[in-house]
Parts: C-alpha cells; structure tokens; sequence
C-alpha cells in the first residue's frame, strides 16, 4: 500500500514536471469545404516545427463545411483561433457582425493574409464529348452545367464573378454580362448548396457535362474518382480567388493562444507551408515557390476582384444580397 | 371557475401537474418560438414583406405546402392499408414489416436524401429506367414529393395502428349479419372510427414534411422559383447573416403551421361529436 501511495506520488510529480516544462495546446481552425485535405497535411507539419521551435505540443483541430456557415458559427460563439476561410466578405462577417476581430485584419499578415490562391477552372467527362474549351462554350444549347448555389456557397460565387468577368470582357457592357450569366444559369439543372455537393452531383450522379470548380477541388476530383477519366479544362481567363486567413482576435486573447495561432497563420506563408499548398493544387503566393511549382499550373489571364468588382463588399450588393443581380436572373 | 375546479378535485394533483405541464411547454416550446416573433419584431412592415413575400419565398410557400399536403395525402391513403394489413393478418415476416415501417424515423434524414437522390438520379437504379421514358423525379418537384412521403409515412401507421387494434373484427360481422355490403361496412362503420386517428397521423405527416430539410435538400436540386422549399432559403438567409430574414420567413411559417394544426384538431372534434353515438 505505501509503496503504490509512493508510486502514484512519483507517477503525478512525473506529469507535473513533464506538463510543466512542455505545455500541450489545442488550436482550432475553422475552415472550409474543399481545404480538408490540405489541412490535414499541414497541420502536423506545423506541429514538428512548434515542437522544435519552443518544445510544446500543439495539436490543431480542423472543422470544415460552407464558408459562410462556418463564419456564422464562429460568430455564434464556436471557439476559433483562426479562421481559413473562403472569401475574405465571410471574414469581414467577423467584424461587422461580432466584433470578434478588427477591421483591418488583411493587413496584418502579408499579401492580403492570402497565403495560398486559387482560381476557377473546367471539369469535364472523359473525352471532353461536348468540347468545352472556355466560358463560351458554356451557354451553349444542349451544355449542362454544374455549380453550387451563389446564396450559399462561397466557391459559387467566384465561379458567378469569373464567368461575369469574361461576359464583360466579350460583350463590353454589364447588360451583355448578365444575358450572358443568365443564359449560363438556365443551363444549370441542379443547384447544391456547397462545392462538395455539387462534385458528388457531376461524379457520382452522373449529372452535367462540365463542373466549374476551385482548381484544387478539380484536382482532386480527377484523382478521387480516376477510373472515370474526367479531365481539367483550364479557360483563358479566371478569377483570381484569395482565401483569407485571419487571426481570432478576441479567442486567442480568451485561451492564451495568440502566440501560436499568429506562428501558426505565418508559417502557411513559410517555403514549408508553401510546398505543402502546392502539394494541394493550391498556388502559392510566394513568388520564389511559384518560380519553382509554375509546371504545375497552367497559366491563364488571372482578374482580382478588387479591380473587376471593386472588392468583395461591392459585389456581395451588387450581385448575391437578396434582390441583388443573381435573384433577378432566377425572377425572370 | 368554480365549476372546473370541481371537476378535477377528484384527483388530486391538478395544479401541481398543470403547472409542471405549462413551464415545461414554456421553456420547450414557447420560449424558442417567441424568440423569432420577437426578432422580427423590431423590422419594419415594408422589411418584413420584403423578406417574407418576396416572389421567390411565395414560389418556396408554395411548393413546400402543396407537396407536404399531398405528400401527407397519399400517406394517409397507402398508411391506412399498411396499418389494416399489419393488424389483421397473420403472415410470415410480418415483424419484420412491422419494424421497417420505423426506418424512416430513425435514419438520419440526410442519409435518407442521399440514398433516394442516388435511386432516381438518371444512373441510378430506378432513375436509369424512368429518365428514358421522360419521368424525371430526382431534382424536380416530384422527387421533393417523394422524399417528404418517405419521412411521413410511419406517423399515419404508427396512430392507426392501436386503434385498429381496438376496433374487434366482431363490429364488422355485426354489420355484415345486419346486411351491409362491403363498401357500406367500410364507409358507414370502419371509416367513421378511424377518421380521428387517420386525421391525426396526416396532421403529424404534414406537420414533419412542412419542417422536413436535410432529405429534400438533396433530392431537390435547389431552384429558385421552382424546387426550393422554405427551410432552405431560411438557411439560405442565414449564410447571408440575414438573421431578421430568416426568423420572418420563419414566423409565416409557424403561424400558417399552427393555423392549419389548429383546423385539423377542430375537424377531428367536429367529426367524433358527428360520428360517435
């Protein structure tokens, strides 16, 4: 009996040294759809740096789904140390609508807290039966096309904007844009609520003779389902899509975490973090590391939101609020 | 006053039971709810109808009750054969049947949306059979239809049940030796005792498909003005931290919801008083 009270006492004053001398600290990244995979590489190479770095454990859980779901929960109290979101309207969201962060939160990590960037590419059915090389060909009688649902998918709305750009660009004016946008939605039979669903709708329903998609969710749908053969169509031109990052400021602050989180945030912006994004289909936003991984991606004519559509606030008015140009097209 | 408290001083425990039964439903049910009133409370009346009366909510009103009323409908019909079958015959299986008929109840109803979207989509197993002679069900109104009869369908067999098994078999020999024919036995005798209990399972049939969302949301495809059902553009609302949007769509709603509950339990009281002798 003494020598087990001793045991137990040695075993406790072990845990308490060890715990005192390496601290272990949960981190959560709020994130959304299609960022599952590349997250789940990072996260524990992140973990190794820290742990060489300052000797503590760090352990980050990831949580996934629709990019504005995933900041109204965050703004409804879920416990984030950083958001990786979409778009960066769904993080102003943090601001305007909880205080949770502070305005100006894209310029506090570098190149628009962007770390990676992506754009909005074709997927098509084996063989490309339909032809389908560019935004043209999308409104073609006879093409059905798959996206989610603008209102509520993040990944919707770029793939709404990149086609409103290259309307624009074509015809010269808005009104040829949004003809063009409309005719592109009547092509459209089924509209899911985020860009996963509407993967599983074009690969395992068979649905649609093209999918418009984040390039790395193209990707990766090419490898998931690689007996089906589908092939990437990469258009002349895109939209350039910046996924922010930013820092919870008011939770980090509440958990002590803020050190960590920022390591955290920065090291995404590291040739590390960088090489595993690539990894991802994700295009880096170092230029050294997209010197190097520029095989890997095709090059196209790239337009940024900001001088397109005057920056996301502008388009979210113009274009998805209820009443804006989307509702209007489906009102006819 | 005096009169009702003389009635239920034969049990006792009267106040104590009702008090129990009202802060009970009052913190299930009314404080949740009364919290949408009171968040659409502070809109204005031209914010309120243009959240709530907007063209395309109209067209989502319309499907989501029309296709729960004939969801619950064809429910109320097939359930009462189900519920006939499962009381008065004997056959090998039957507990098995018995038990399928709660499937619906516990499956978690995405996955219920899931399995029915991959059924009736074009490559699927009854889909690639129907799309080839023009029957679409998958991403059209019809498969929004389908997949609230799927989730109603247990509610009218479960109420029926017990009170076909009340009913002794005994009251239709009586009516047959007294010289009813087969229609009139059913029309004059079963019907008119089943008629409270039919009512009650398509009310509860109804009441689910109205709220029903994570099975229709996949089998619908989503279109505005023609397969969006009103849950969906109150999350659709939410994404867009349209909060006092949602709760008015919400609010027409519960209010329609309650009203026509309402009207189903009169019936249901005007038709016992009618029928029972």
């Amino acid at each position: 009996m003494k020598k087990l009270f001793s045991f137990s006492i040695a075993l406790f004053a072990f845990f308490f040294i060890a715990s005192s001398s390496a601290k272990t600290i949960e981190l959560l990244n709020v994130s959304y759809d299609s960022t599952r995979e590349f997250y789940a590489d990072l996260n524990p190479a992140f973990a190794a740096h820290w742990k060489a770095q300052t000797g503590d454990i760090v352990v980050i859980k990831q949580s996934h789904g629709g990019s504005g779901k995933q900041a109204r929960g965050v703004i409804d109290g879920l416990q984030a140390d950083v958001v990786t979101l979409a778009l960066a309207a769904d993080i102003d969201a943090l601001h305007e609508h909880a205080q949770l962060i502070a305005s100006d939160w894209q310029k506090r990590l570098p190149r628009n807290a962007s770390p990676y960037t992506s754009t909005i590419v074709f997927l098509v059915r084996k063989g490309n039966p339909k032809a389908i090389k560019d935004w043209g060909d999308l409104v073609k009688p006879g093409v059905s096309v798959i996206t989610p649902n603008p209102k509520t998918s993040g990944g919707a709305r770029w793939n709404y904007l990149a086609a409103w750009a290259y309307a624009r660009r074509h015809t010269g004016n808005e009104a040829g844009a949004q003809q063009f946008v409309a005719n592109l939605f009547k092509n459209v039979p089924v509209l899911d609520s985020g860009a996963r669903g509407s993967t599983t709708t074009f690969a395992q329903r068979g649905i649609g003779d093209v999918l418009l998609t984040w390039e790395n969710e193209a990707h990766l749908a090419q490898k998931e389902f690689l007996t089906e053969g589908y092939e990437i169509v990469v258009p002349a031109l895109s939209i350039l899509a910046e996924p922010p990052v930013c820092l919870v400021d008011k939770n980090v602050k509440k958990k002590g975490t803020q050190a960590v989180a920022q390591a955290y945030l920065e090291y995404l912006f590291s040739d590390e973090g960088q090489r595993i994004a690539v990894r991802h289909f994700y295009r880096p936003s170092s230029p050294a590391i997209a010197l190097k991984s520029a095989p890997h991606f095709p090059q196209l004519e790239l337009v940024t939101i900001d001088t397109e559509f005057s920056g996301w606030t502008q388009a979210q008015k113009t274009h998805f609020a209820d009443g804006g140009v989307f509702d209007q097209i489906y009102a006819r | 006053m005096s009169l009702l408290r003389k009635q239920h001083s034969v049990l006792p425990g009267f106040g104590l039971s009702l008090g129990f039964t009202l802060a009970y439903l009052g913190l299930i049910v009314l404080v949740p709810l009364s919290a949408a009133f009171l968040k659409t409370a502070g809109m204005s009346w031209a914010d309120f109808v243009a959240a709530a009366a907007s063209p395309r909510v109209l067209a989502a009103y319309r499907l989501s009750f029309l296709a729960s009323l004939v969801a619950a409908s064809v429910n109320a019909f097939f359930g009462l054969i189900v519920a006939w079958v499962l009381v008065r015959y004997a056959f090998p299986g039957k507990r098995i049947v018995d038990a399928l008929i709660d499937l619906p109840f516990a499956l978690p109803t995405a996955v219920a949306g899931i399995a029915l979207t991959a059924i009736y989509a074009k490559n699927g197993w009854l889909g690639q059979w129907l799309e080839p002679h023009g029957v679409k069900i998958a991403f059209t109104e019809i498969g929004v239809f389908v997949a609230l009869t799927f989730i109603g369908l247990p509610f009218v067999v479960r109420t029926l049940q017990p009170v076909l098994e009340e009913l002794q078999p005994e009251i239709e020999e009586a009516a047959v030796s007294l010289g009813a024919n087969r229609w009139q036995t059913i029309a004059r005798v079963l019907l008119p005792e089943l008629f409270p209990a039919l009512l009650t399972g398509f009310a509860l049939s109804f009441a689910r498909a109205l709220g029903e969302y994570g099975s229709v949301v996949f089998i619908s495809g989503n279109m505005p003005m023609r397969t969006e059902i009103v849950p969906l553009l109150i999350i659709t609302k939410l994404e867009q931290y349209d909060y006092r949007g949602a709760t008015a769509i919400a609010v027409v709603m519960l209010t329609a919801s309650f009203g026509l509950l309402l009207l189903i339990n009169l019936i249901q009281k005007w038709s016992r008083r009618h029928h029972r002798v």
